[in-house]
């Protein structure tokens, strides 16, 4: 399991607009860079984040070699009831991680 | 009255005149829009189709000087009431320079609430990146900006 930093205020007031920040460690291995060997590291990524509310997609975005190593993620949505948060990372080799954080709207 | 000498160039125009050439230069060569190379653009259209795209209403935010490709802050956001008949659908960004031409691509709907969203990419070379956001309209805004790499992302081991 990778470790995961998700960030959002625990309350809100309805029809605010959250920021919610998210980062997951992980290599980001590109497939273009040499390994010790000389040979290239094979590509290890994470292709996909998804957020969803309530089951309910709210943001996604495709990921490409060209994104950092522990891809960092902010954006927005706008807080209309009280509920759970999911966010999924998947990627090559199998990786799929999902992780969870509640907003309470006032 | 003034001597017929009197047009020619004197030291004080000289001086004026290779100021305004020494100003001017570097606009010229900004006003020039260089086309994205061949992947660039294929993946461009693979994104809008034969869309028309107009620069404007996106906001790319990228550092002009970079001093590590491997980590750059981008932020890009797009002026929309993202309201449920007025949204953002999509923003991509692309690279001009790196081994693959794609960046990200993320998926906003009316609840996003603001087109807003930042994230650190890698870039292996001084070079223009592009965003480009799709509307709920059909309609997609382009906005580019150049970043000067000092330490190259992907080159080094």
């Amino acid at each position: 399991m990778a470790r995961t930093l998700i960030n959002l205020p625990k309350t809100a007031k309805a029809g605010a607009v959250i920021e919610i920040k998210t980062l997951i460690s992980h290599p980001m291995e590109t497939g273009y860079r040499p390994g010790p060997e000389g040979r290239l590291v094979p590509r290890d990524i994470i292709t996909e984040f998804v957020c969803r509310f309530e089951g309910e997609e709210v943001f996604r975005a495709e990921l490409f070699p060209a994104t950092s190593a522990n891809p960092y993620l902010t954006f927005t949505t706008l807080a209309e009831r009280s509920g759970t948060f999911t966010f999924t990372w998947t990627g090559d080799n199998g990786f799929s991680q999902t992780e969870s954080a509640a907003l309470t709207v006032t | 009255m003034r001597g017929p000498m009197s047009w020619t160039p004197d030291r004080r125009r000289l001086l004026v005149g290779g100021a305004a050439l020494i100003v001017l230069t570097p606009q010229r060569a900004l006003a020039v829009a260089r086309p994205p190379r061949e992947p660039t653009a294929a993946a461009i259209r693979r994104f809008a189709g034969e869309a028309e795209i107009r620069p404007g209403r996106v906001h790319l935010d990228l550092p002009p000087l970079v001093e590590n490709g491997n980590a750059v802050p981008l932020a890009v956001s797009v002026d929309s009431p993202m309201s449920a008949t007025d949204f953002v659908r999509r923003i991509a960004v692309f690279n001009d320079k790196n081994p693959q031409p794609n960046v990200i691509t993320v998926h906003l709907g009316p609840k996003a609430g603001r087109a807003a969203i930042t994230t650190r990419i890698r870039l292996a070379d001084t070079q223009t990146v592009t965003a480009i956001a799709e509307l709920s309209d059909g309609s997609y805004w382009s906005a580019t900006a150049d970043a000067i790499v000092t330490l190259a992302a992907c080159v080094e081991g």
